[in-house]
């Protein structure tokens, strides 16, 4: 009874230091990421509290037909990203290994299982759900991890299957996929009890698109020299268009940053001061090490200014039509940078070596993301092949801080650079 | 001009002087827990033993892990620039280096310039390295220096499968358990070594003429199997565990 009381009143607490942030916000000129993402933590996790409904989705999952039906969306995924930011990976994935989950499972479904039974992690774990959304266009392993959770928090799960799209997307994948979204439609009826609004959708999937065209536009600032952005910032500033696309505060906050970007480009302020190498990063970030790897390369006077990774979520804008939004979001889905063949994804990397004009390509080997790691020696060996640009691969694992080895990471980038620099000065 | 390499070392540390293009003198002494102590240590024993004053000394380059705690060192290089650097010197035909060290291995490529091409690292785990035969010769009872010469004798060396050096020593005291030979064992130890660097090798590509460099070049053992298993033959110097030294020595020239 105690604790029942206890834990209303910290909601309580979370839902008021939630309005206020949202009322002084109303008086700030310039908001801030922090600003925003505590506005929408302390909704989601006080939602019970106005009666709002919460839903975990996978990062790659649709998410607007959430927002139309005003459910929350939560994102374990980004949680994830938090959870390895703060260096609190490893002792929550111990947690889940202790459940007996194995070390070998990817470090954001450890870490959130693992959250999940002693709300540990930066914000004291994730609202519980009312629904799981799962696609698995991004991994397999989200089809287990949330089937565990639903039973976990036993609520009602939906699969969105997306066939992988090794060459092409076939009329029959086309009909499959998009079959599944009336099926979503449905189970929103029946887990909020109430038609599902349409019109609103349009809406949504509209401001959704929009937000994607501005994200692109900002990370396309990148392409100045020097580079006014790093991949640093674009992992930080990605978590908006990931958790909140489809409303206008990611319109908002966007608008405001590549106005910012922009500037910088005016007044020649760089991301690295003294920028004189320009590098591609492949892979999700090592979340517990971004600003050590932003330091270690600054100081070899080298950028990272781009990154496939937070191009994905702008990545499939090519097959989305804003005036046909929910068949084109089935194809956009379908198609993401981790469901299509080694070909493509090679292709992709080698327009963005091409677009951003950079000297090397650093591949981080993701020990958690197999998706994401498996065909990287061949996208390395097509990128020599193709372009002769010095590549370099990371072992390492975006949330687990237990398998980074500091001082041989150090010794490949600075042996990296080394080579990167003797090329540079050679032409 | 005369010019010092001090290569730190997981397991060891190194020096050498060289002056116009020729080596003057090597020094190979324990690092120890005190990485910045084994730097001015062992230069200094070295130009004790040369006869040489600090002053004599125009430029110093340090290398290997603890190549940012010599503080005297006029600038640092990575290993596999000091490597293929001193390989090249040693040998200008070059094109390709396996550096066997006390806590990594390194397969290097080098242009006809001796510039590297390209490299490739073992993943963070001590298979494959200086440190897995040391815990093997502990596990065998066997000084390491022996390692060599005692497993060219085996003729059906034993099957070692595990990539973990802590599994893989529980295999080799269940081999001991069994019965097996030590020079069976320890030639089925080289086997697992030359496997792993094989392997990691075969990423960049090796290209003739190869070179063996670092500690573990010592161990005639590594080399044969390591050849067996590239099919390739295998250049062993005597300067083979100096030779990082020796490259950031004539680094130094070009300061």
């Amino acid at each position: 009874m105690k604790k029942t009381i206890s834990e209303f009143l910290k909601t309580v607490l979370i839902f008021l230091a939630g309005r206020f942030k949202r009322l002084t916000m109303y008086f700030k000129k310039t908001k801030t990421m922090k600003d925003y993402m505590m506005v929408y933590y302390s909704q989601a996790k006080s939602a019970k509290l106005t009666g709002g409904k919460v839903a975990w989705i996978t990062s790659g999952g649709p998410v607007e037909p959430l927002i139309a039906m005003d459910v929350i969306p939560v994102y374990p995924e980004n949680h994830g990203a938090m959870i390895g930011a703060s260096k609190m990976g490893g002792s929550l994935c111990e947690v889940a290994e202790a459940m007996g989950y194995s070390a070998d499972l990817c470090s954001y479904a450890r870490s959130d299982i693992g959250c999940a039974t002693v709300n540990g992690g930066p914000i004291g774990g994730l609202p519980k759900p009312d629904m799981l959304v799962c696609c698995n266009n991004i991994c397999g392993t989200v089809l287990k991890w949330y089937e565990i959770q639903a039973r976990y928090f036993n609520v009602p799960l939906f699969i969105l299957d997306t066939p992988f799209c090794h060459t092409e997307y076939t009329e029959e994948m086309a009909r499959y996929v998009r079959a599944q979204f009336d099926d979503y439609f449905v189970f929103l009826e029946k887990a909020c009890g109430r038609k599902f609004d349409f019109e609103k959708l349009n809406r949504v999937g509209y401001l959704s698109h929009q937000g994607q065209l501005l994200w692109q536009a900002v990370l396309d600032t990148a392409m100045h020299k020097p580079s006014p952005m790093s991949a640093f910032d674009a992992f930080y500033h990605l978590a908006l268009i990931v958790t909140l696309r489809g409303t206008k505060e990611v319109i908002d906050y966007y608008t405001w940053l590549l106005a910012y970007m922009k500037d910088r480009i005016a007044r020649g302020i760089g991301a690295v001061p003294n920028e004189k190498y320009r590098l591609l990063w492949d892979n999700i970030p090592i979340w517990h090490r971004t600003r050590w790897l932003s330091e270690k390369f600054a100081a070899h006077n080298a950028c990272l200014v781009a990154d496939t990774y937070t191009t994905a979520w702008c990545g499939a804008l090519r097959y989305i039509d804003e005036n046909n939004f929910i068949d084109s979001a089935a194809e956009a889905h379908a198609r993401i940078y981790l469901n299509i063949g080694v070909d493509q994804m090679a292709k992709m990397v080698i327009e963005m070596i091409d677009k951003y004009d950079v000297d090397g390509f650093v591949l981080h080997s993701n020990r958690s993301c197999k998706p994401y790691s498996f065909g990287q020696l061949d996208i390395q060996k097509i990128v020599e092949r193709e372009r002769g640009i010095p590549c370099l691969m990371l072992e390492a694992d975006m949330t687990d801080e237990r398998t980074f080895s500091e001082s041989q990471i150090s010794t490949r980038i600075d042996a990296y650079m080394e080579i990167i620099k003797e090329r540079k000065n050679k032409k | 001009m005369r010019t010092a390499g001090i290569d730190i070392g997981s397991i060891t540390a190194k020096a050498a002087i060289v002056e116009d293009g020729k080596i003057l003198g090597t020094k190979v002494i324990f690092t120890g827990y005190n990485a910045e102590a084994a730097g001015t240590k062992v230069y200094e024993e070295l130009l004790r033993e040369k006869s040489l004053d600090k002053s004599a000394v125009e430029k110093i380059v340090s290398t290997g892990y603890g190549r940012n705690s010599v503080n005297f060192a006029d600038k640092s290089f990575t290993e596999i620039m000091c490597h293929a650097a001193g390989a090249y010197h040693l040998d200008k035909k070059v094109r390709s280096i396996i550096d066997i060290g006390g806590q990594d291995s390194k397969a290097i490529l080098l242009d006809e310039h001796g510039k590297v091409k390209n490299f490739v690292m073992n993943d963070k785990c001590a298979a494959g390295t200086g440190r897995f035969l040391e815990v093997m010769a502990r596990a065998l009872e066997v000084d390491l220096d022996e390692f060599g010469e005692i497993s060219v004798k085996s003729e059906k060396p034993s099957k070692i499968s595990s990539l973990c050096t802590v599994f893989a020593e529980s295999e080799v005291i269940s081999l001991i358990a069994r019965g097996e030979k030590r020079k069976d064992i320890i030639a089925g130890i080289h086997e697992s070594i030359a496997s792993r660097v094989a392997s990691m090798s075969a990423r960049i590509g090796l290209i003739e003429p190869l070179m063996i460099t670092g500690g573990v070049a010592r161990n005639s053992g590594v080399v044969k199997a390591l050849g067996k298993k590239l099919n390739m033959k295998i250049e062993v110097l005597p300067y083979a565990q100096v030779t990082g030294a020796i490259g950031a020595a004539f680094l130094a020239t070009t300061l």
